[in-house]
């Protein structure tokens, strides 16, 4: 094909995507100019190189639809929802055009008269588009009826000098296709201080194409300045434009798959390499081999992320999608998208393209039901569909919510029983979640009527294959009358995870990392872990519970060399839901960062697989999917491990903490906040030794000082004592307890304050039980009583250099928390109790460096506490780092906006003292 | 597959041998062509997958097609194996050796006799009578379409 003519095709497809989201936009805000602007700029260079193209069909249509949407910039045709309509027909039909144009370099033979006579009476004014209206240009082939339009528009009004600016220009582009001695696209025009694009025409060449054309019956002389008007209004927008394609490029596919190819051989042969040099002692090759093998790396990961795209681009059709579904069926639909930006491999967001679409259209269609039902049903009159997706894990998480009718049980049973899915006495026992389940079966539609959306030969089976060829899941919840979410779970291929590498009878295999929560090694002469039986089951006790086991070797079916087995065995502890076992395995490497490729669809059936991949010595592993695993063993069926992972989705949705529980002294639980703790340990307590008065005992190569829950706390006589390990910078402490009871995510609200011991914050209701909350910045001091000197943080003696940072945080127990690990890292910490109590401090004449604010406080939230902050010109240049548990995207914009220099999740210690540090260092300094 | 060319016209072929018979592969589908490779073995593949070997980056399922056939496994271990691209996914079928590339006309083709075993005629399209040799002709497809496999063929 013509390069010139490929090149169009793909602008213009591009501009026509843009043109279709920004119209559907446009109906929303009707007002907004800037929109007029861009959709007006895009038709008409689609246009103008239509001119210089010579493809008389698309140029008519696009004019007729410019002549529309000139008149709603110039505000003489309001914005309504039938004109929307109208002008997406018309790119409707450059779409059909241009499909035909690439398939077979032609304008396809057609009458575009009735659109066009249609469009014309739109931009004169007349509010009947009907087809049938009587129109003097309705019978004229397409070229004459443009000029009618042309003259007609033109006759009508002097606003109408854009059309005929642009008229004149077309006739100046066909000029130029015909004698050369104009500039071209791609030369240089002194006037407009650019080059000229592709469609375009300088304007001398414009005032030159005026004179000459015998064009519609134009005054000569009144056209020419408003053309120059007309291309000076273009030439900011059109200069954004040429920067914006300057910063970007296209590239084939194909060429970045070959990229990816090589580079992954470079990496083999640079770990080739390196082996080889291992072997020898200070080869003159080590250091330039170093250096290859760092640049290697950033080469891969480059080359990974040009294949990562937003998923965004999946989703750019939905709009026009939902707003014509809401304009048929007599709907009003609200499409919500969020986390557009969230990045996945392109491969895959190809393949998902279609699901989702189909899925969108499903709640439009089926899902949502018209106005009258939900006021009738108590609902607002408008309905939502929210896209929402999110990485978790390795995977990424797509949403598709409604909140329309829901899935009605009654009629899913039916449906099932009709089409012999499954007999009456199964259907007896089967959870409602089983029964929606049914709808991911062939054939299954549950829709009365089909209408003109239905039944496009699309199912929900179909939706289903192609997801989980992909190697995701798709989930469904669902309530009567409340609406329907599915949740489709995909994974990140060619994203790169940490994987632990193990061996089981000769063979390596990779679990990820996400899926392992402990790693236990047993054997058979130690006391302390190994492997029990029940019944030839296989136990262990870890933490005074059972923790089923299962042989991978077993799992795999894999013939185990009875001679090379050892007395040491691994467990991998990973939990799928709410259920915990352990997966047995002869031998543990190292982690290795995999690239997860999906399997060859002969092997998708196996299920537990979730992928392959390559590793750093050049040969290919296995990728174990836990779930798989789970369910192959039949110790939990899938669909209950789906259910518990929604209860902890569920929860874990609202405000909530990991907190461990463990118990120590009392019988009572404690927690302690997960992120708090750096690890857990289990340790003799003959290697307990006492210096200084401290219990310590050698861990890592250092003293670890040991403290306990309080001073009248027994230590075990011997055996082994579990060791909560904190760990600040370089100091490491341990707490000695019990026993660990659990971890569970709850809602941390601690509703009795502590009376007593400062060591307790408070209690709260953690997993149904009340539980007191220690705090840690208690212990840390016991632990080292030089950390800090008291522990009322207002006013301490610090150096003069120590920048001095606001804590504005309603909840005591932050405070507690982040003032003690503020202070170890050199800062001045005053706290506030909420936003009042702060800018008092600013009345009374407090100056910080730095100030960090909660997000949801009551009487003044975080946002007005910002602005606030900003409005006034005291405080006006200390920056603020907000913190709060809300961290999504929106919150970062709403953050920015109201003035915070940064956003911070809490608990998340190192981001904060790193961003605290980035910040001051950013040049915030003392105001 | 529309490899046969019924109208006369020539049908390219890369030859291969598997227990002493020879085999057709249409030309076009050929990717590569290797020598003996480490493969891993995946756990619960059907039996007909030997592994996965890693291929330039990418990874490629191996196919004993011995076993695919019924035939006993090659006693020495040696072996080669052609890769082959079908719905975008590569396979390395595993076989005894490669020979080469031959243009065959139509004329000598002819449908697999009924007598063969229903394994061999299940994969095959038919026969080229070669001149000291009959070459039967390999329908990749149906190739890796064995039980366990249906997905493929979805």
């Amino acid at each position: 094909m013509d390069d010139l003519l490929q090149e169009f095709l793909t602008e213009t497809n591009e501009s026509i995507a843009e043109v279709d989201l920004e119209l559907v936009n446009l109906e929303k805000n009707p007002d907004n100019p800037e929109l007029i602007d861009n959709i007006f700029r895009l038709v008409h260079t689609i246009k103008g190189t239509c001119g210089f193209l010579g493809l008389p069909r698309l140029e008519s249509v696009a004019h007729a639809g410019e002549n529309v949407l000139g008149k709603f910039r110039d505000k003489e045709l309001v914005v309504t929802p039938e004109a929307v309509t109208l002008i997406l027909q018309a790119i409707d039909r450059i779409k059909e055009i241009l499909e035909h144009l690439e398939a077979n370099e032609a304008e396809p033979e057609g009458d575009d008269s009735d659109l066009i006579a249609r469009l014309n009476a739109m931009a004169a004014g007349e509010s009947a588009p009907a087809a049938s209206a009587p129109d003097t240009a309705e019978a004229a082939p397409a070229e004459e009826a443009e000029a009618a339009a042309v003259q007609e528009t033109a006759a009508d009004n002097a606003a109408e000098n854009e059309d005929a600016a642009s008229g004149a220009q077309e006739a100046g582009a066909e000029e130029s296709g015909e004698e050369k001695k104009f500039l071209q696209a791609g030369d240089f025009d002194p006037q407009l201080g650019r080059k000229l694009r592709p469609g375009e025409v300088s304007m001398d060449e414009l005032e030159r194409a005026f004179q000459e054309a015998e064009g519609p019956e134009i005054q000569e002389t009144k056209p020419a300045p408003a053309a120059k008007a007309a291309k000076a209004e273009e030439s900011p927008a059109a200069k954004k434009d040429v920067h914006k394609a300057a910063s970007s490029i296209r590239v084939n596919v194909h060429l970045l798959e070959h990229l990816m190819t090589m580079v992954s051989e470079l990496v083999l042969t640079r770990n080739q390499l390196l082996q080889m040099v291992r072997g020898m002692e200070d080869s003159e090759f080590t250091v330039p081999l170093q250096r290859l093998s760092h640049v290697t790396t950033e080469l891969q990961e480059g080359v990974m992320k040009t294949r990562m795209q937003p998923i965004g681009n999946a989703w750019a059709k939905l709009p026009r999608i939902v707003r014509d579904l809401s304009m048929e069926l007599n709907k009003k639909i609200d499409l919500q998208m969020l986390g557009a930006d969230t990045e996945l491999d392109r491969q895959v967001l190809e393949l998902i393209k279609d699901p989702l679409t189909h899925m969108v259209r499903n709640s439009a269609d089926h899902g949502m039901e018209t106005p009258e039902e939900r006021l009738a049903a108590g609902k607002k009159e408008t309905g939502k569909i929210v896209l929402n997706a999110y990485h978790e894990g390795g995977h990424i998480i797509i949403e598709i919510a409604d909140d329309g009718r829901g899935i009605n049980i009654e009629r899913v049973k039916q449906k099932a029983l009709d089409n012999g899915l499954v007999t009456p006495g199964e259907l007896e026992g089967m959870s409602d979640q089983q029964i929606q389940k049914f709808i991911f079966m062939p054939g299954f539609s549950t829709a009365e009527a089909v209408t003109s959306v239905s039944g496009r030969g699309v199912g929900m089976d179909v939706v289903r294959t192609n997801i989980e060829k992909i190697g995701g899941t798709i989930d469904l919840r669902s309530e009567e009358g409340k609406g329907s979410t599915f949740i489709i779970k995909i994974p990140l291929t060619l994203a790169i995870v940490s994987a632990l590498i193990v061996e089981s009878a000769g063979e390596r295999f990779a679990v990820p990392q996400i899926s392992v929560v402990e790693l236990v090694r047993t054997s058979d002469r130690a006391s302390d872990h190994k492997i029990e039986t029940i019944n030839n089951t296989p136990v262990l006790r870890l933490r005074e519970r059972l923790l089923p086991l299962v042989h991978l070797h077993e799992v795999l079916e894999l013939e185990k060399d009875p001679e090379s087995d050892s007395s040491e065995d691994y467990i991998i502890v990973t939990q799928v839901g709410n259920y915990s076992f352990g997966i047995v395995v002869d031998r543990v490497f190292d982690t290795e960062e995999i690239v997860v490729k999906p399997v060859a669809p002969i092997l998708n059936n196996i299920g537990i697989y979730s992928g392959n991949t390559i590793l750093g010595d050049g040969s290919v592993v296995m990728i174990l999917d836990p779930n798989g695993i789970a369910a192959s063993t039949g110790e939990v069926t899938l669909s209950d491990s789906e259910e518990d992972a929604d209860a902890v989705r569920g929860a874990s949705s609202e405000d909530t903490t990991a907190l461990l529980v463990f118990r120590a002294g009392a019988v009572e639980p404690k927690a302690v906040p997960l992120s708090l703790v750096a690890r857990l340990e289990e340790i003799d307590v003959a290697q307990f030794e006492r210096a200084n008065n401290q219990i310590v005992v050698q861990y890592r190569g250092h003293l670890m000082p040991l403290v306990t829950v309080d001073p009248s706390y027994q230590i075990k006589e011997e055996g082994r004592q579990p060791i909560l390990v904190f760990s600040d910078e370089e100091r490491t402490m341990g707490l000695i307890v019990d026993e660990i009871v659990d971890i569970v995510e709850d809602k941390l609200d601690i509703e009795l304050r502590s009376s007593g011991t400062q060591a307790i914050l408070g209690t709260a209701v953690i997993g149904e039980h009340a539980t007191e909350v220690i705090d840690v910045a208690y212990y840390l001091a016991q632990a080292f009583p030089d950390w800090f000197n008291s522990q009322t943080p207002a006013v301490q003696p610090t150096d003069e250099t120590a920048p001095k940072v606001l804590l504005v945080d309603d909840s005591p127990f932050f405070r507690n928390m982040l003032t003690p690990l503020l202070q170890l890292a050199g800062y001045e910490v005053t706290t506030a109790d909420d936003a009042a109590d702060a800018l008092q401090l600013r009345e009374g004449g407090a100056r910080f460096d730095l100030i960090i604010s909660d997000i949801e406080m009551p009487g003044m939230n975080g946002f007005e506490f910002a602005e606030a902050v900003k409005a006034d010109g005291r405080w006006q240049s200390t920056p603020i780092v907000a913190l709060s548990s809300h961290a999504t995207p929106q919150d970062f914009d709403r953050g920015r906006q109201a003035g915070f220099t940064d956003y911070v999740a809490k608990f998340d210690r190192e981001e904060l003292l790193a961003t605290l540090n980035q910040t001051l260092r950013m040049g915030g300094g003392a105001a | 597959m529309s490899v046969l060319g019924m109208d006369g016209a020539t049908s390219d072929f890369v030859t291969v041998t598997i227990s002493g018979q020879l085999f057709g592969i249409p030309v076009l589908m050929v990717q590569d062509v290797l020598g003996p490779q480490a493969i891993t073995r995946i756990p619960k593949a059907p039996p007909e997958v030997a592994g996965a070997l890693n291929l330039r980056g990418r990874i490629v399922t191996a196919i004993d097609v011995r076993r695919r056939l019924n035939l006993p496994p090659q006693e020495d271990g040696s072996g080669m194996s052609v890769v082959v691209e079908y719905r975008d996914e590569p396979y390395s079928l595993m076989i005894d050796s490669v020979g080469e590339v031959l243009s065959l006309s139509a004329e000598r083709f002819e449908r697999s006799p009924a007598t063969l075993d229903p394994r061999w005629r299940e994969i095959s399209n038919g026969i080229y009578r070669l001149d000291d040799k009959l070459l039967v002709v390999l329908d990749v497809e149906r190739l890796l379409d064995f039980a366990g496999g249906g997905s493929l063929a979805a």
